[in-house]
């Protein structure tokens, strides 16, 4: 069968990252195809060299039979490709009709018709003459698919279309896309959710790293099967001492629902959620659930409003409104997934990144900086944790991720916090120093700290965790002792089947 | 073989150093060539502009008594720039401190207590906060962007300033000129060099230099100022409230404005009148980035600015150049400096390759 689209050796390297790494993939006519990877694994690098929004620095492109370099999206409009951005972009003052004129030509009036037309032919509803600042976000995402539509692409690429849409858009959306494949036009699906894919999707490209690591028919496969291509690894059984948790809470959440101010943030339900001291509780889950928004919470650089519910406590202390500051001061340690621009900043020295966290534990006197002090800190920070760099005044954005990661965590484990909260605290480290990391993490819990790490690499949550978690859509799962679980039973939660699950933990 | 910007993965601390000297060099060269095709000898033009005026006492008197009021503004704008805090109004918060302190004085026009002059650098440090606290507290309450506010408010600062010459403050024996009465001696600053304008108010803007130095090189707030604008997640992690940022940014770029307003009325002008600063505020913004928004920097860069708004009077006269070439002086500055600010950050790279 003759592809529409075949790209071979695709590579785009960045300064700091080879984002796609000799890819090769094969669009048959009428088929959705899935592009399945963790976050960072390359999938939108990917769809922008084919939506021509960067070019490849290696490979070719054929379309339709014939060598093509698509050197802008209006190019690849022209060959037949339409784009649908997890992030929109329309004139919310404008009406849908004088949005979509912006994009295609004719007049307002025969593109209102169009777009009604088209709207009933798919199932997507919507009238030609609101104002888009009045749709919701679903009726937004409508709008941009009828505009590609009207272009009448031969590909259409959904970039996480999902992300922003109630479960039951979801299905909606799914019978639109398989109207759209019946009438012969092809879609690349974006997408981390391993259910969808498998419901929706004729074919997948795996990605992991930048590189194909497999293709599949996701309807043949079950979601553990297509969680352990995409993150590649097996299991290991956990190898430390059991737990021996205080009774008093160190953190308890009861009943959190949350809604981020960000659209595009994920909305947290019900969640229930404790530590204890001396145990690591770990939050497993595909990034994108829910974790960032519930760390946020937690480390105070989000605080609940009003129109949110339920409590957090830090200790006995309530903290739904307590600031970051104040927080640290009833002992908690945070160290933030962002590394660079968010745990340290990056023009900054070791020594002003040590103060960064540290300052009230005797670094400063009267509001001023105590250089001396400020500098020991930071040697010891480097000296106990075996961070490789120039000394004290390299600037953080100089040392390789490892080692700054290493910095971070070992300046909050320096400030001796009793409750000690990490979001992928070992990504994208090596096996040397992400084994040091956690067994600094094990030697705190046995030093009666308690630990919560949130994490995507579930072969790390099995080896220092006491119990575990999973987070899915903003619902937390029931506690599982991570004894005793299995890959298999988290690796189905991590799709959303824990539900009906009983407390087990 | 083509090339793409890249971004630095640290920034060069000499290109940082080099950008301001670059940028001053292709001043030097852009405006020699303007001369030239304005039919002068550029050697002559520019003896005149930016080596005649340091030969004679009046001369450096004179760069001293522009430096004053540039170098003040400039390390207050600096430290809410460095914050990312975007002050763009500092001519107000100047005119609104050359008012108060004027009003002091006029209303103790006879008085010839040592505390006026004190009273009337307070009185005009804390108006110019006060101007810029509006902006501060639009943004903070109603996320009104402060640079739209802060350059709106110094039109109506300005306006402010016509109506009070010329109506309130206005010299009832001055044949209805719009300006005030001469302020009585006790309301000057003292000479500071025989045979020139130049006052004891550069010595304000100098230990405003030190202090400056001290909060930003010293301080825990200078610091949380920094980080707020550097990274403003780091900022929020580290828990470093933002508003207080945006409140301490706009204070002290008001309140160094301000003060250097009290310096212009109390200084060489000696009267409120409708125009009390040839664009100090606006000048000092080039000052602080061309300074490289270092307290030290700016004060080799408040002195550069100060000298060409110095030469540029003076080779009017003497060359014949048109009394617009200062102003043109300064926007190639700072088109300059914007644009050699970017290979501070960024380098061109050869595009390759490798893996």
């Amino acid at each position: 069968m003759n592809s529409l689209l075949q790209l071979r050796g695709i590579s785009k390297i960045y300064p700091a990252v080879v984002a796609n790494d000799r890819i090769d993939l094969d669009i048959a006519p009428g088929e959705i195809h899935a592009i399945l990877g963790e976050n960072g694994a390359g999938k939108s690098t990917l769809m922008k060299l084919i939506y021509g929004v960067s070019q490849p620095d290696e490979g070719n492109i054929t379309w339709q039979g014939k060598p093509v370099v698509i050197k802008s999206p209006a190019q690849a409009r022209n060959l037949g490709i339409g784009m649908v951005f997890q992030h929109f972009s329309l004139f919310e003052s404008l009406s849908v009709a004088q949005n979509i004129s912006l994009a295609v030509k004719g007049s307002i009036k025969h593109l209102s018709e169009q777009v009604e037309a088209v709207g009933e032919e798919f199932g997507l509803p919507l009238s030609a003459d609101t104002l888009v600042h009045s749709l919701s976000v679903g009726e937004r995402q409508r709008v941009e698919i009828i505009r590609c539509l009207l272009q009448q692409p031969k590909l259409l690429i959904m970039d996480e279309p999902t992300s922003v849409l109630p479960p039951q858009g979801v299905q909606q959306l799914f019978n639109t896309l398989r109207k759209l494949r019946d009438t012969g036009c092809s879609i690349l699906y974006i997408s981390h959710k391993l259910e969808e894919i498998r419901q929706l999707c004729d074919k997948a490209t795996i990605l992991r790293s930048g590189k194909v690591v497999a293709t599949a028919r996701p309807g043949e496969h079950s979601n553990e099967e297509l969680a352990h291509l995409m993150i590649g690894r097996t299991i290991a059984p956990p190898e430390h001492a059991p737990a021996e948790p205080a009774s008093e809470q160190a953190l308890s959440v009861t009943q959190l629902a949350y809604e981020p101010d960000d659209p595009f943030g994920t909305r947290l339900k019900d969640i229930n959620l404790q530590v204890y001291p001396g145990e690591i509780v770990g939050i497993a889950g595909v990034s994108g659930n829910g974790q960032n928004e519930l760390m946020r919470l937690i480390s105070g650089e989000e605080m609940l409003t009003k129109q949110d519910t339920g409590d957090i406590f830090i200790g006995s202390q309530k903290s739904n409104t307590l600031t970051a500051t104040q927080r640290r001061t009833l002992g908690l340690g945070f160290v933030p997934e962002e590394r660079l621009g968010r745990g340290a900043v990056p023009d900054l020295s070791l020594s002003f990144n040590g103060l960064l966290t540290a300052y009230r534990h005797g670094l400063t006197r009267f509001g001023m900086i105590r250089h001396k002090k400020v500098r020991a800190f930071a040697d010891e920070c480097i000296a106990q944790n075996d961070v490789r760099c120039g000394g004290n005044q390299s600037v953080a954005a100089s040392l390789s991720g490892g080692n700054l990661q290493k910095f971070i965590v070992g300046r909050e484990i320096a400030l001796a916090p009793s409750l000690f909260v990490l979001s992928q605290p070992t990504w994208g480290l090596d096996v040397g120093a992400a084994s040091n990391i956690r067994k600094a993490l094990l030697q705190l819990r046995d030093n009666g700290a308690a630990i919560l790490v949130v994490s995507e690499e579930l072969e790390e949550l099995f080896e220092i965790s006491d119990r575990l978690h999973v987070i899915y859509d903003g619902y937390l799962s029931p506690s599982l002792n991570a004894r005793s679980a299995t890959a298999t039973q988290i690796g189905r939660w991590m799709t959303g089947e824990f539900s009906n699950a009983g407390e087990v933990a | 073989m083509p090339y793409r910007l890249v971004a630095r993965t640290e920034p060069s601390l000499r290109a940082q150093l080099l950008v301001p000297l670059a940028a001053i060099l292709l001043t030097l060269l852009a405006g020699s060539l303007l001369f030239t095709l304005l039919g002068k000898n550029a050697l002559d033009a520019f003896y005149a502009f930016f080596i005649e005026p340091l030969t004679t006492r009046y001369g450096i008197g004179e760069v001293l008594l522009k430096m004053g009021p540039l170098l003040l503004i400039a390390q207050g704008l600096a430290i809410g720039f460095r914050a990312r805090v975007w002050n763009i109004g500092a001519e107000g918060q100047l005119l609104v401190g050359a008012i108060a302190a004027g009003a002091l004085a006029l209303h103790f026009e006879s008085s010839d207590s040592v505390w006026l002059l004190p009273a009337m650098i307070c009185a005009g440090t804390l108006a110019g906060a006060a101007w810029a606290g509006i902006a501060a507290w639009l943004r903070t309450s109603c996320n009104a962007n402060e640079i739209l506010v802060t350059f709106m408010l110094s039109s109506i600062a300005l306006q402010l300033l016509y109506y009070l010459v010329s109506g309130p403050l206005r010299d009832p024996m001055g044949m209805s000129f719009p300006q005030s009465a001469l302020f009585g001696d006790a309301a000057m600053f003292a000479p500071l060099m025989d045979n020139t304008r130049v006052n004891t108010s550069l010595l304000l803007a100098l230990i405003a230099s030190l202090v400056a130095w001290i909060f930003v090189q010293r301080s825990m707030p200078g610091f949380k100022l920094l980080v707020g604008g550097q990274a403003p997640e780091a900022a929020r992690y580290a828990g470093f409230a933002q508003k207080r940022a945006v409140w301490i940014g706009l204070l002290i770029g008001g309140a160094a404005a301000g003060m250097a307003g009290v310096g212009e009325v109390a200084g060489p002008l000696g009267l409120l009148q409708r125009s009390i600063s040839p664009g100090y505020g606006f000048a000092a913004i080039i000052v602080a980035f061309l300074g490289g928004l270092h307290p030290i920097g700016i004060v080799f860069a408040a002195f550069f600015m100060a000298l060409i708004y110095v030469g540029g009077d003076m080779s009017l006269v003497s060359v014949g150049l048109p009394n617009s070439s200062t102003t043109i002086f300064q926007g190639m500055l700072l088109v300059f400096y914007l644009a050699c600010f970017l290979f501070a950050h960024h380098r061109l790279q050869r595009i390759e390759i490798k893996r």
